[in-house]
């Protein structure tokens, strides 16, 4: 089944063995079998309802694998850190933009201790990093759509993973806001991070991502991005899906 | 004149002083867990926990007769039962928390008016429903400062995981297990001060001093803590005007209190300098 790559010979962070996953027993990915390599910048690309997002929740943990499992090498479950699509921020909630960035160090400071003074400038550092300074005191609630996005970036920047999960971190975004978060993007696969970021815009992929995993419930294709990314895996991935949309269950092969 | 009409009562009458006593302990513990009901779009579950209260009040009155300590463990188990009961269903069912919390907490209601109308007399009744804050004694007194305090400390050692499970719930679960922790110990929170303050004002009136407040303090300051401290103000003033209220015109004291909190809550809806309707008028007029 389309799967012409096994990573480029460095060490597997993910495993997906055989992994099936779904909700109330409906499968929405079936049996994908892929490695995502130490330090590598992947994009996640399919059509709507190829279980993109599911993937991503079931790497952080918060969804159960129906059949297989992902294996997890080097790392534990808080060397993760995930910035969801439809995130359920209250940004109505009085906390000023400083205090929700700062959140980022919970796994450090915890529920009890101080920020401290050189924490706090790991803070501002933050804040700087996505274009935000001077905006730290304003309360979330002002800030437009890219700053908000932005401000999640800095938490996510703060919280200092080994492997970032990104669910389409530039939906409704504008292209300066974008530009700006690709770099931070950038920053971590150059600090050895492993990202794996679910994308809609083919062009966005094409520019910025070596590595691509093309999802159609199952694996369309996994490697570089030039090979992955070619009209007839496309093609082929929306045909699957359309397939699967009829037949949920079955989509050619049985499911334990 | 002035000393009159604001001192004299207080200077003269023991049961004033401890009725404001009670008023201002009930007021620091309730508004702050008032505040974060209504940030938590929870404002009419305080209501319902309110409710929820009675029949453990009820039953420890059933046991014990106008026992402070029996009715203050009735309603603290009430309140506790309800919530636990009504978040599992939320967690294990189809069912929302608000629908699951509106069935438990009218049957707790029903069931309360059920035993104290059986048992006892409308007097009673009158006492569960509308409360005593002329008539503290001492132990009510203690009982009263004590659930304040301990409801101030535990807030503030929960503050941090409590603002966080507000603004982003599935980030703070995804870096800490205390999600659930901090759920359920705001709804204890919330009983506990409400169990504090029917001993004052009365299971109907209780939930008030927690709601009204917080949503007057809504118009008058933009961050969390500046929420809690106007709250808090406001609170007491009301205490203090409705007690004085009741006094000189022979009102019940906790509706009078309530309706003074309202008119604060109306007040500022006009006047209030965040978001009130004059600040708004003035603003798009400056544009």
């Amino acid at each position: 089944m389309g799967h012409n790559h096994t990573g480029d010979g460095m060490t597997a962070v993910l495993a997906f063995q055989n992994l099936t996953l779904g909700y109330d027993r409906l499968p929405a990915v079936h049996h994908l079998q892929a490695e995502i390599s130490k330090g590598s910048l992947t994009a996640v690309v399919g059509p709507n309802g190829a279980g993109k997002s599911t993937l991503l929740k079931c790497v952080t943990g918060a969804l159960q694998p129906l059949d297989g499992r992902i294996e997890i090498n080097g790392f534990c479950k808080d060397d993760i850190s995930y910035l969801p699509q439809q995130s359920e921020i209250d940004r109505s909630f009085p906390i000023s933009v400083i205090d929700l960035v700062a959140m980022g160090l919970w796994r450090e400071i915890g529920a009890f201790s101080r920020l401290g003074r050189s924490n706090r400038a790991r803070v501002d550092a933050a804040i700087s990093a996505v274009g935000l300074t001077g905006f730290e005191r304003r309360p979330i609630g002002s800030l437009s759509g890219g700053q908000a996005q932005r401000a999640l970036f800095a938490r996510l920047l703060l919280q200092d993973a080994k492997l970032v999960l990104l669910d389409e971190p530039f939906t409704a975004i504008d292209a300066k806001t974008m530009a700006d978060l690709v770099n931070v993007i950038k920053r971590w696969h150059s600090e050895g991070r492993t990202v794996l970021a679910v994308l809609h815009d083919v062009s966005t992929v094409r520019a910025h991502f070596p590595q691509t995993l093309m999802l159609a419930r199952e694996l369309v294709a996994h490697g570089p991005t030039r090979q992955v990314l070619t009209a007839e895996n496309q093609f082929r991935a929306r045909q699957m899906c359309e397939a699967c949309a009829s037949t949920p269950h079955v989509c050619g092969r049985n499911v334990a | 004149m002035i000393w009159d009409a604001f001192f004299a009562p207080f200077a003269d009458f023991g049961f004033m002083r401890r009725a404001l006593l009670g008023c201002i302990a009930v007021s620091v513990g309730a508004t702050p867990i008032g505040v974060f009901l209504m940030l938590r779009r929870m404002s009419l579950t305080g209501d319902a926990m309110a409710h929820a209260v009675l029949p453990g009040a009820a039953i420890g009155y059933l046991v014990s007769g106008l026992s402070l300590g029996a009715m203050t463990i009735g309603g603290l188990i009430a309140g506790m039962v309800v919530a636990l009961a009504s978040g599992f269903v939320a967690r294990a069912t189809i069912l929302r928390e608000d629908a699951s919390l509106a069935a438990f907490y009218i049957i707790s209601l029903a069931l309360g008016v059920l035993i104290v109308s059986t048992r006892g007399s409308n007097v009673d009744l009158m006492h569960i429903l509308f409360g005593t804050v002329l008539a503290l004694d001492d132990a009510a007194l203690i009982l009263l400062c004590s659930f304040a305090s301990l409801s101030v400390i535990v807030l503030s050692f929960f503050f941090r995981p409590l603002v966080l499970e507000c603004v982003d719930p599935q980030f703070l679960k995804s870096v800490s297990k205390l999600s659930a922790a901090t759920h359920f110990t705001f709804l204890a929170l919330v009983v506990m001060n409400l169990v504090a303050g029917f001993h004052a004002l009365g299971t109907l009136m209780a939930v008030g001093i927690m709601i009204l407040p917080a949503a007057a303090a809504r118009f008058w300051s933009d961050v969390t803590g500046g929420l809690i401290i106007s709250a808090a103000l406001i609170a007491i003033m009301s205490s203090l005007i409705g007690l004085l209220l009741s006094f000189h015109y022979s009102l019940p004291s906790g509706p009078a209190i309530i309706l003074v909190a309202g008119i604060v809550y109306g007040l500022s809806i006009l006047l209030g300098p965040a978001g009130g309707i004059m600040a708004q008028t003035l603003s798009r007029q400056n544009h």
